[in-house]
């Protein structure tokens, strides 16, 4: 074994540091709710979400759990059952600050952090509310054609990202299929996590079938085995989302009070904060 | 029209919105919509293989291979036809509010968030603004928020905007020149009066507005049989709705 394989998921939650700016993926890409759960475990406190491009369970549970200080997002929502509730209530007390974007917008603030580019011009976004609400975005004339305003994005550059694939290798190479957005995240941050429902016994960049849906170990910073690592969210066509436990969040999430015992359940014996 | 007296009113909504998608080439449906969804695999299924659909959440209705960013991308270069967005409020210039309401961030409801609005909303040619419930809380004067602005002023690049809107009431056309609604057609078992009850903003109207029309049997044949089993895959309990009459959920 010569690529970053970690033992389990608590040892990646212990290499991200309080306060990381940590790059999420949405719940069709694939969600590390194994590494959520040992976030939650070692109390990890004052991370920056950035939601690539929207987030639902992962982040509202972070939030719900104290260990979000920032969350940048295109939306927190619980499909089916709206808004985020932790998310929402937290607003509402004034706990974090939101940076409110949409979803091209993140996209394409990773795609300049992937290029080491300072910013990036988007469309759209001219006279929303949503731009006015985001100091660090403005607009500028088109250098190379007067008379047309665009809105610039600076780049993100997340010290973490973070997510669940189908499999690694023991080289660290990690596959992602057609989730070409996990490669982007892994790209753009400083380091790179991702929990995986199993080990490959070959080397997944020497089948040429398969590598060119590869996150090459040079970007992965530590891969862990975990089976169903993103229960209770669907995993693509491997397992399906756990209506229950789903469905217990989003009535218990509506008061602070249901959201502790859901999230007792959740994490098992271990008390919150105590965790190695 | 023939239309058979079984039709649901999710039923007539498809069939409403597959009929402004003729024309089309290419059309992306966003999450949690299984009525755009159906109406968007309705037109692929009478196009004769000319409309392409990528429904957000499928397996099997998804050719998107370079991930969430290829939908965006298409968008920018005019290959997304037609679109679908909602709204927790929609006013009479067609602002649009996915955000909440009262004071930003702290007050009043907060629904998800904008998702791709505020930039779809510019880009799209065809944006069908899509919202079954028709109340006040829904079409309001004024938004709180805007997410996406109905319409830009001189300068603003915006080859899109919105086009249509359907509720659960009503189809209505948008006049981008002058910033307004108009209602095209009163669905089936509904009436102008009480639109003109739900509706918190004016609109223009015909003198006489005529009835939407409702989908013939061969229309309806397909939504029941081939589209049920397409939008299943994404949306399964929606799907059983579509099988019978008052089957669907209000």
């Amino acid at each position: 074994m010569d690529g970053p394989v970690y033992p389990d998921a608590a040892a990646i939650a212990a290499a991200i540091p309080d306060g990381a700016r940590v790059a999420i993926s949405q719940d069709s890409t694939g969600v590390s709710m194994a590494v959520t759960r040992e976030l939650v475990r070692r109390d990890a406190r004052d991370l920056h979400l950035v939601c690539v491009p929207i987030s639902g369970l992962q982040a509202d549970v972070l939030i719900g759990a104290g260990c979000v200080a920032t969350v940048e997002t295109s939306a927190v929502t619980l499909g089916e059952f709206g808004t985020g509730p932790r998310f929402a209530a937290a607003l509402r007390a004034g706990t974090i600050r939101v940076l409110d974007a949409t979803c091209p917008a993140i996209h394409a603030a990773l795609q300049a952090g992937q290029k080491g580019l300072p910013f990036i011009p988007l469309r759209g976004l001219i006279g929303t509310d949503l731009l006015a609400s985001r100091p660090d975005w403005t607009v500028i004339d088109n250098p190379f054609c007067a008379g047309d305003p665009v809105a610039v994005l600076p780049a993100i550059r997340p010290d973490v990202a973070l997510f669940h694939a189908p499999a690694a290798d023991r080289h660290g190479n990690v596959f992602i299929g057609r989730s070409r957005d996990l490669l982007t995240m892994a790209q753009a941050a400083h380091a790179c996590y991702a929990t995986v429902e199993r080990i490959a016994e070959d080397d997944l960049l020497a089948d040429p079938d398969r590598s060119p849906g590869v996150i090459p170990a040079l970007y992965m910073s530590g891969v862990a085995q975990v089976t169903r690592g993103a229960a209770p969210l669907r995993f693509h066509d491997e397992y399906f989302a756990d209506e229950t436990v789903l469905g217990d969040y989003a009535r218990m999430a509506r008061t602070e009070d249901g959201f502790r015992a859901w999230l007792e359940r959740w994490i098992g014996p271990t008390a919150i904060g105590t965790a190695a | 029209m023939s239309a058979p007296e079984a039709v649901t009113p999710t039923e007539q909504l498809v069939a409403v919105i597959a009929g402004l998608l003729e024309g089309c080439r290419h059309i992306v449906v966003g999450a949690s919509s299984p009525i755009p969804g159906s109406a968007a695999l309705l037109a692929r299924a009478r196009s004769g293989g000319r409309l392409r659909v990528n429904v957000l959440g499928s397996q099997r209705y998804n050719s998107f291979t370079n991930g969430g960013v290829e939908t965006f991308d298409m968008a920018a270069q005019g290959r997304v036809d037609a679109f679908f967005l909602g709204g927790g409020q929609i006013d009479g210039e067609a602002n649009i509010n996915l955000v909440g309401t009262g004071h930003y961030p702290d007050g009043g409801v907060r629904w998800p968030g904008c998702f791709g609005s505020s930039y779809l909303y510019f880009l799209v040619p065809r944006v069908i603004l899509f919202r079954e419930e028709h109340s006040r809380r829904v079409f309001v004067p004024r938004v709180d928020f805007i997410s996406a602005p109905g319409w830009s002023p001189p300068g603003v690049y915006r080859p899109g905007g919105p086009w249509k809107m359907v509720t659960g009431l009503g189809l209505f056309s948008y006049d981008r020149d002058r910033h307004r609604f108009r209602l095209d057609s009163v669905h089936p078992g509904h009436s102008v009066e009480e639109i003109l009850d739900n509706t918190g903003f004016d609109f223009d109207r015909p003198e006489q507005v005529p009835q939407t029309p409702g989908p013939d049997a061969a229309t309806l044949a397909l939504i029941r049989g081939r589209i049920r089993g397409e939008i299943g895959e994404t949306y399964p309990r929606f799907a059983a709705t579509l099988a019978g009459r008052g089957t669907v959920a209000a």
